[in-house]
């Protein structure tokens, strides 16, 4: 086993290799950046009026289901960007050396939460622009975003995760998408769910993506979050608790 | 410290049905260059990924540096460099960043390895490129790149599967004579290739490997000797002298010669080359034949090849990762 402080440089490395290629790869950012832009633009501006958000204007009601959007379909680009190192065999060159062998998923899923934030941080301009108000406390907005992250961080196992699981990388492009769409649509992040017929409510109110868009949602606009934040930070973190060591053990399959 | 840098004892390996490696051993002495010669899918990356500990053996133990690669993998990972076939460098990192990222992913403190970056970058003539992103690059920069990057650590012992395959002929040769540099520095180095004239010429020690078995090993004379004697060859200018050719040619050699008419040439196999070469020169000279090529011809490790598994290798030029 490596040390604690080696996989520690070792990741600090491979989080500097994935960050400096941010720049360098313009279109990855700006593909990262359109996608949500037009669900905002969208929901917005085309299905915005015809949906009822009591008490709230639908624009402050939508932009924290979009940054909870943002941060989950990072999943995606995880996935991608491994399946993309294991193809190209820069993963082989890793495993050649004597390096931390949690140092590759663990640069890869910390990266993409500070690519996530970057992009978080662009929709928080575009919300404001758009006319989102948010009436949260500095304090409450700060643990919102520490929830977005955390979540962008247990998505991206799941991604990781998705891509061992693949042998190309179009596979992973597609398996990465699927599961994304009920989960972010059957939910409350872009209408409330009391509009949905009964069967799917069960699931829609219940399901994790839900428990995280509503505690960011009181954080930002000032509503009671009751036990909302804890049972986000639950989820993710039983998430992250599940997906890591199923990526891990996947990981040495993998390649091994 | 032994004198064997690499052991492999009965190692196999199976994917589901397929048998990948049957039984291989291998014995490499230290400070040579050992080629692994055989057709594609002959097994010769599945050995070099056991012994690289990128792959775990079905049967057989193997060793590095007299470290078994199995029970302790991450100790052989410290004295092994592997530069593969799909040249394994980050295309969005400059040459400069990929050695530096990779010699601190293998140990090396932050100022260590950028110097030994500068120093490779000279030495493989990438100076000028440094500090552009490798994407950039032409294949035969990127492959020594890739072999620079196995090279930070200056490791002891390193694995080249398949270097050159795809390159052109320029970018070979330079490949070429970095690979030999290293050897006079005194690193083992184990060659996949499916290039005859490759192993020929860089390697000391040779096996050949077909369908997952070894099915011959020694020096490049020993293969070549297993397949048959030297022979002359002459060519001659005018048809006409063809037929007084192939007279003195029969007078000098072990074999009977073989007339190529069409192209004005015959050969004829001889016990003892030099000599035989001698002889025939000079007799040609006497009788006033004119030769387009009068010469000592050596059979290729393409000949071995046919000879020892019965069809020719397959050679799969152009076929590249991307």
């Amino acid at each position: 086993m490596t040390s604690p402080t080696r996989a520690l440089k070792d990741s600090g490395v491979v989080i500097w290799r994935q960050l400096i290629q941010l720049p360098r790869i313009p279109e990855v950012l700006i593909f990262a950046l359109i996608q949500p832009v037009m669900f905002v633009l969208l929901f917005r501006y085309v299905f915005g009026g015809a949906i009822q958000t009591p008490g709230e204007s639908y624009v402050n009601y939508l932009m924290p289901g979009i940054f909870a959007q943002t941060v989950a379909f990072g999943a995606v680009a995880s996935g991608i960007g491994l399946a993309e190192d294991l193809r190209r065999g820069i993963i082989d060159r890793f495993r050649s050396l004597p390096m931390a062998r949690s140092a590759v998923l663990v640069g890869r899923t910390v990266s993409d939460l500070v690519r996530n934030a970057a992009v978080v941080a662009v929709m928080m301009g575009v919300g404001l622009l758009v006319g989102f108000r948010p009436s949260g406390s500095v304090g409450a907005m700060i643990v919102a975003f520490g929830l977005l992250f955390l979540t962008s961080f247990a998505f991206s196992w799941i991604g990781v995760v998705i891509a061992l699981s693949m042998k190309t990388v179009e596979a992973v492009q597609s398996a990465g998408f699927i599961w994304l769409f009920p989960l972010t649509f059957a939910s409350s992040a872009f209408v409330p769910t009391d509009s949905m017929p009964s069967w799917l409510q069960g699931f829609a109110v219940n399901q994790p993506f839900t428990v995280v868009v509503n505690a960011v949602r009181a954080l930002f606009l000032a509503q009671p979050v009751g036990n909302l934040v804890w049972l986000s930070l639950i989820w993710m973190v039983g998430i992250s608790a599940v997906m890591i060591p199923l990526a891990t053990r996947q990981y040495r399959r993998r390649t091994g | 410290m032994s004198d064997i840098a690499i052991r492999a004892d009965g190692i196999s390996k199976r994917f589901g049905k397929t048998i990948a490696l049957e039984k291989i051993d291998l014995e490499i002495p230290r400070g040579i260059v050992f080629g692994l010669l055989g057709p594609n899918g002959s097994g010769k990356s599945t050995t070099v990924r056991i012994l690289a500990t990128l792959l775990q053996p079905d049967e057989g133990s193997a060793s590095v540096d007299g470290i078994d690669v199995v029970r302790h993998p991450a100790q052989v990972r410290e004295r092994i460099g592997l530069a593969g076939q799909y040249a394994a460098v980050d295309e969005y990192l400059t040459g400069r960043e990929n050695l530096v990222m990779f010699g601190r992913l293998s140990g090396m403190p932050k100022g260590d390895a950028r110097a030994r970056a500068g120093e490779l970058l000279d030495e493989f003539d990438l100076a000028e490129a440094a500090d552009r992103i490798s994407k950039t690059y032409s294949g035969g920069m990127r492959r020594r790149l890739d072999l620079a990057s196995s090279l930070m650590a200056r490791p002891p012992i390193l694995f080249l599967d398949e270097p050159t395959t795809g390159l052109d002929p320029r970018g070979r040769l330079s490949l070429w004579t970095i690979i030999q540099r290293l050897v006079t520095d005194g690193t083992t180095v184990l060659l996949t290739t499916q290039y005859l004239e490759e192993a020929d010429r860089l390697a000391q020690r040779i096996a050949v490997i077909d369908q997952g078995r070894v099915i011959a090993d020694g020096s490049p004379a020993e293969l070549k000797a297993r397949v048959g004697d030297e022979s002359v060859e002459v060519a001659v200018v005018r048809p006409a002298d063809l037929p007084a050719a192939t007279r003195i040619l029969a007078a000098a050699a072990s074999d009977e010669p073989i007339v190529d008419v069409e192209r004005g040439r015959v050969i004829a196999g001889v016990s003892d080359g030099a000599a035989a070469l001698a002889r025939v020169s000079a007799a040609i000279a006497e009788a006033g034949i004119a030769t387009e090529d009068l010469g000592l011809r050596r059979p290729t490790l393409d000949e071995v090849f046919l000879s020892l598994t019965g069809h020719v290798a397959e050679r799969s030029d152009g076929e590249e990762a991307e």
